[in-house]
């Protein structure tokens, strides 16, 4: 029976990594569905959160309650900022460029945090407590459980803010259709500011507890690509297929990991990847585009 | 707005130089890279190379993006089969290395080929994603295919020899790499003379209207891809033997990354924009290193910040040109050839 019980375990970190994908898919899917940016950077983002939070905690000294929020705050500034300065200018232009203006966002990040961190990789304060979590026999980390409980969380006061708020309305008004939300009153330049700052907030608070699980390094930012993964899969302008996306792939990297061998990761990650394009192109859950003369 | 260049035959329109300044000028260039070995010392020659290898490299992933407008964000990984093929014919096989270069070319291509196959569902970001995906697979391959890729310590390559000589100087290196680098581009340049070429523009512009025209999408894309992966074969290649070995890590993602800069910073679509795209960026974290070196006595250590401001750098240079200057420094040449046409005019 251990061998069930190993397999339970397995599976149950896999599902905490896949609530983290998930969360970071779904910045992905709320920047994309605003602007229809695809943002390339959402892995630094992630990663400067990591390091925002070092940056409160261990540099300053804050309490966790305290640069938690800063950090999250930090990442909405940067969001901002980017959205006003580079995203803006590019409206309109081919969605090549400003896929790559995101890449080119992204490097600059990679590269300032290296100036003011340096490359070593390093540990995040501990915050989180250290004791075990078992369900039934199970053992599950306690930062993985708790990464999974506040990213189920986020997620749900997401959907609910969706629903029901008027901002998160506003937000689907827009991505449906810019022009008819425009003349019905809705600020919809304020709206793609509102999806980066929430976007890029939404991805360094995941970078906070993707840190405090595995610590933090430049290089980090590669966990965007796994997201990528997630939101291609899962449609890109779709939140349930960020939901769903990100627990298939979080549970489908850790079982290759384990079962095959930890290189496999990537590659059953992109292979899938590559099967979901050919047989969905618009993924598991996007609207399908159609195209006319 | 040009005066005395009035045409006759279609011919004399399509042709690659159409004013005898434009002759004069390319003759000058060609007399000055026949030249440079003799004038540049070795540091520069060792640029040099490098910049040929890169430009070639560039001008193909340029036929793929620029002309025919899929992006693709695995040219690295093409460059990485092409060096992997040459390596392990320049170790098992007695041919020319010529002939290996070639190999290296055609295997890319079919890689190229099989990786182009989900352009037929999906295009633009999409594809570049696919891309993404398929250099990673490729990145796997490399590293596990031990009986010919010798995995992860890669293979060290013997020296290619030529009419006996083995070829370790740079200076020899530039007299194989420059001219067969000139001959991609002019070849690159030719082919958008050709139907082919024209249909991969049609695409670039609209494709369901290529479509209609009667151009194959199917076959035009993946024969764009292959052409593409081509260049990016022979390119690995040259990069096999100027460096003489090769490792999954030669090859990584931000060197695509890097590709997609240069013809973005260059001029997207078109042959000059390849060349210029690819030397600037080559050359631009060596001008970064010597300002670091510069400010050494100022800044102690500026040593360590190298890398991090040349990684800045290479961001800026790709957000500040597509916001700044969208059509690259090929634009920015034309514009000051526009100047000078209607100089004493024009004030």
């Amino acid at each position: 029976m251990s061998d069930l019980l190993f397999f339970t375990e397995v599976t149950l970190a896999g599902l905490g990594s896949g609530a983290l994908l998930a969360l970071t898919a779904l910045a992905f899917v709320l920047i994309y569905k605003a602007t229809r940016v695809i943002n390339l950077a959402v892995g630094e983002m992630l990663m400067l959160g990591g390091y925002l939070f070092f940056a409160f905690a261990a540099g300053l000294g804050l309490p966790a309650f305290a640069a938690i929020p800063l950090a999250v705050a930090g990442g909405g500034l940067v969001g901002a900022i980017v959205e006003r300065g580079l995203i803006r200018p590019m409206l309109g232009e081919n969605p090549i460029s400003v896929f790559m203006v995101t890449i080119g966002l992204g490097s600059v990040l990679v590269g300032l945090v290296e100036l003011v961190w340096g490359t070593d990789p390093r540990a995040l304060p501990a915050f989180m407590g250290t004791t075990p979590v078992f369900i039934g026999e199970a053992y599950v980390s306690r930062k993985i459980a708790i990464a999974f409980v506040v990213a189920a969380v986020v997620i749900a006061v997401f959907l609910t803010l969706f629903r029901f708020w008027r901002g998160g309305v506003a937000l689907r008004a827009t991505a449906t259709d810019q022009a008819a939300a425009y003349s019905c009153g809705i600020n919809v330049p304020g709206v793609f500011s509102l999806a980066w700052i929430v976007g890029c907030g939404t991805a360094a608070g995941a970078g906070v507890l993707l840190g405090s699980i595995g610590g933090i390094s430049p290089a980090m930012g590669v966990f965007g690509l796994s997201a990528l993964v997630v939101v291609i899969v899962g449609g890109l302008d779709s939140v349930a297929g960020a939901l769903v996306g990100g627990l298939v792939i979080g549970l489908i990297e850790a079982w290759a990991g384990t079962y095959l061998g930890g290189e496999y990761k990537l590659v059953t990650t992109f292979g899938l990847l590559l099967v979901a394009l050919m047989i969905r192109p618009y993924g598991l859950f996007g609207t399908t585009e159609i195209e006319r003369l | 707005m040009q005066i005395g260049t009035a045409k006759h035959s279609y011919r004399a329109d399509e042709a690659l130089l159409t004013t005898r300044p434009q002759r004069l000028w390319m003759a000058l260039f060609a007399l000055s890279l026949c030249a440079a070995p003799f004038l540049l010392d070795n540091y520069w020659l060792y640029l040099a190379c490098l910049v040929a290898i890169n430009v070639a490299s560039a001008t193909g992933l340029n036929i793929l993006t620029g002309y025919t407008g899929l992006v693709s964000l695995g040219q690295a990984a093409f460059m990485a089969v092409g060096a992997y093929t040459v390596g392990w014919m320049q170790l098992n096989l007695p041919t020319p290395f010529l002939l290996n270069l070639l190999a290296g070319g055609f295997t890319a291509a079919l890689v190229g080929l099989v990786v182009g196959l989900p352009s037929l569902r999906v295009k633009g970001l999409y594809l570049a994603i696919a891309t993404i995906a398929a250099s990673f697979i490729l990145h796997f391959v490399f590293v596990n295919w031990e009986s010919v890729t010798n995995g992860n310590s890669g293979l060290t390559l013997t020296p290619a020899t030529f009419l006996g000589t083995p070829l370790t100087d740079y200076s020899q290196l530039y007299f194989v790499f420059v001219p067969i680098t000139a001959l991609m581009v002019l070849g690159a340049a030719n082919l958008f003379r050709t139907r082919i070429g024209r249909a991969f523009i049609a695409i670039r512009d609209r494709d369901i209207s290529a479509e209609v025209l009667g151009i194959s999408l199917l076959r035009t894309k993946l024969m764009s891809f292959a052409i593409s992966s081509f260049y990016a074969g022979v390119a690995g290649g040259m990069w096999a033997y100027f460096f003489r070995v090769v490792t999954p890590e030669s090859f990584p993602f931000v060197y695509s990354i890097f590709f997609l800069a240069a013809i973005i910073v260059g001029g997207m679509g078109t042959i000059l924009g390849a060349i210029l795209g690819a030397v600037f960026m080559t050359l631009v974290p060596e001008l970064l290193r010597f300002g670091i070196d510069w400010l050494t006595p100022v800044l102690p250590n500026a040593a360590a910040m190298l890398s991090p401001v040349r990684t800045i750098v290479f961001g800026l240079l790709i957000v500040g040109f597509l916001i700044f200057e969208p059509k690259g420094l090929a634009e920015i040449v034309q514009r000051t050839r526009r100047y000078f046409h209607l100089w004493p005019f024009k004030k």
